[in-house]
C-alpha cells in the first residue's frame, strides 16, 4: 500500500485517474491497526485492478476532516478524484470492504 | 468443512481470549471466531486502571495484544468471518459465517456488547462524522474543537477527561442531576476547568450539513428544547458517547435461555443447551468488568474440558 501524507494525498488522490482505494487511520486507533493486515492482504489480491493507499489521519487532521472524515477507521474508494463509495468504523469488515473493492473492479 | 473443533469460541475480546488461553492450554483444537478485530469494546479504552496487574499506563489495546499472544502462543486458532446462523443443539454444533462454515462439540458465546446508541434521528447518518463511540479512535480529529459526552457513567467521565487532551471544551450532557460514576473520577472531573456539565438533560437530534454542527437537547425536567449550533468559526462539533451498552445476542433468540436480553448460565456459564457456554458481557450477571470476562472464559473453557471427558466416556 502506498503511504501518502498531506503532500502526496493531491497527487496520488484528488488529481488521479481512476479508482483509488484510502485507508484513512491513526495513531491512537486500534481498530484502525487491526484492520491493516487485511487491507495489505487485499492490496496484495487487487493491488493490480486499484490503487491502495493509506493516509495517517494523526498527522493530516485537516486533510482527513476537509475529506469528511471524523472518525475512524474509514475506507474509501475515490474515482478520478472524487470520493464515491466508503465504509466507516464498525461497518469496515472485512467482508463489507471486500465486496465493496469488487464493486469496482 | 472438515475438521470438527473440541470448541469454538465466538468473540475475542477479553472473555474469548482467556476462554482460548485456557482450551489451549489443555490441548484442546480451539477455533476463536471474530467478526473485526481483537479485544471488542475494551480496545476503546485508553486507560485500563482496574485490571489486577494491569501496568502504568495499561491501554485496552496493549492489554488484548498480550491476550492475544497469549492465547495464540497455547495453540488457539483464530480466523476472522460474521457468524451469520448457529445450529446449537446435538453433539456437533454448527457455526455458519459469511465466508466458511466451522463444526465443533462445543461453542462458548463470548460475542459481548456494543455501545448502546443514543437512538435519535441523525446519530446513525453522522457516525464517523461528528459521532462517535471510541474517545481513542476519533479525540484527534477535534483538537481545538468543542466536543460533548453523553452519559454520567465511570466511561463516559473518564473518556471526557481524555477527550480534554484534544478539546478546547467538554460538555458532559447526563440525563440526571448527579454523575453515576465512582467518586475518584468524579472528582477529576470537577476538578477539571475544561469540563462542563449540563444536567437532567438528553439529546433528542443530530444534524449538520457534511459535518456534525447541530444538536437538539431536551431538559428531562422541564421539557424545553434547547438547538445547540457549532461555533461558526469551527463549522463542527463531535458527540460522544457512552450511555452503556447492549448484548449481541440476536443471533440466539429463541434458541438459548435468555434474561433482559442477555444469556442466563449456572455458576459452570453452562447455557440451557447442553455443550454450549457463555462467557463475559453477553451474560446476565452483576458485574461487567475486564477481569469478570476472563474469569468467565476460563471457567467456560474448563467445564468444556469436562464436559468432552464426560462425552467420551459415554460413548464407551
Amino acid at each position: 500500500m502506498l503511504e501518502l501524507d498531506k503532500e502526496t494525498f493531491g497527487t496520488e488522490v484528488l488529481e488521479a485517474e481512476g479508482y483509488v482505494l484510502v485507508d484513512f487511520f491513526g495513531d491512537g486507533c486500534a481498530p484502525c491497526a487491526a484492520l491493516m493486515p487485511a487491507m495489505e492482504a487485499f492490496s496484495e489480491k487487487y493491488g493490480d485492478k486499484i490503487k491502495f493507499t493509506k493516509l495517517n489521519t494523526t498527522k493530516a487532521r485537516r486533510l482527513a476532516i476537509s475529506q469528511k472524515v471524523l472518525g475512524i477507521p474509514v475506507i474509501a474508494i475515490y474515482n478520478s478524484g472524487e470520493k464515491v463509495d466508503e465504509l466507516v468504523k464498525d461497518d469496515a469488515t472485512q467482508a463489507n470492504i471486500e465486496a465493496m473493492i469488487q464493486k469496482y473492479i | 468443512m472438515s475438521k470438527i473443533y473440541d470448541v469454538i469460541i465466538i468473540g475475542a475480546g477479553p472473555a474469548g481470549l482467556s476462554a482460548g488461553l485456557y482450551a489451549g492450554r489443555s490441548h484442546l483444537s480451539t477455533l476463536i471466531i471474530e467478526k473485526a478485530r481483537e479485544g471488542g469494546q475494551i480496545v476503546n479504552t485508553a486507560e485500563i486502571a482496574n485490571y489486577p496487574g494491569s501496568l502504568d499506563e495499561e491501554s485496552g489495546p496493549s492489554l488484548i495484544e498480550r491476550m492475544k499472544n497469549q492465547a495464540k502462543h497455547f495453540g488457539a486458532e483464530t480466523v476472522y468471518d460474521t457468524v451469520s446462523e448457529v445450529e446449537l443443539q446435538g453433539d456437533v454444533k454448527t457455526i455458519k459465517c459469511l465466508t466458511n462454515t466451522y463444526q465443533a462439540k462445543t461453542v462458548i458465546l463470548a460475542n459481548g456488547a456494543y455501545p448502546t446508541p443514543i437512538g435519535c434521528p441523525g446519530e446513525r447518518e453522522f457516525t464517523g462524522r461528528g459521532v462517535s463511540y471510541c474517545a481513542t479512535c476519533d479525540g484527534a480529529f477535534f483538537e481545538d474543537f468543542e466536543v460533548y459526552v453523553v452519559g454520567g457513567g465511570d466511561s463516559a467521565v473518564e473518556e471526557a477527561l481524555f477527550l480534554t487532551k484534544f478539546a478546547r471544551k467538554v460538555t458532559v450532557i447526563h440525563r440526571r442531576d448527579e454523575l453515576r460514576a465512582c467518586k475518584s473520577i468524579q472528582e477529576k472531573a470537577f476538578a477539571n476547568p475544561k469540563i462542563a456539565f449540563l444536567w437532567d438533560s438528553v439529546v433528542k437530534e443530530l444534524s449538520g450539513e457534511e459535518l456534525l454542527d447541530t444538536m437538539v437537547v431536551e431538559n428531562v425536567k422541564t421539557g424545553e428544547r434547547t438547538v445547540v449550533k457549532a461555533d461558526p468559526e469551527d463549522g463542527m462539533f463531535g458527540v460522544f458517547v457512552f450511555i452503556g451498552f447492549r448484548p449481541q445476542t440476536a443471533l440466539y433468540e429463541g434458541k438459548v435461555k435468555m434474561q433482559d436480553n442477555y444469556i442466563v448460565t449456572d455458576e459452570n456459564m453452562n447455557t440451557s443447551i447442553p455443550g454450549v457456554f457463555a462467557a463475559g458481557d453477553i451474560r446476565f450477571k452483576s458485574l461487567r468488568q475486564v477481569v469478570t470476562a476472563a474469569a468467565d472464559g476460563a471457567i467456560a473453557a474448563t467445564q468444556v474440558e469436562k464436559y468432552l471427558e464426560a462425552q467420551s466416556c459415554s460413548v464407551i
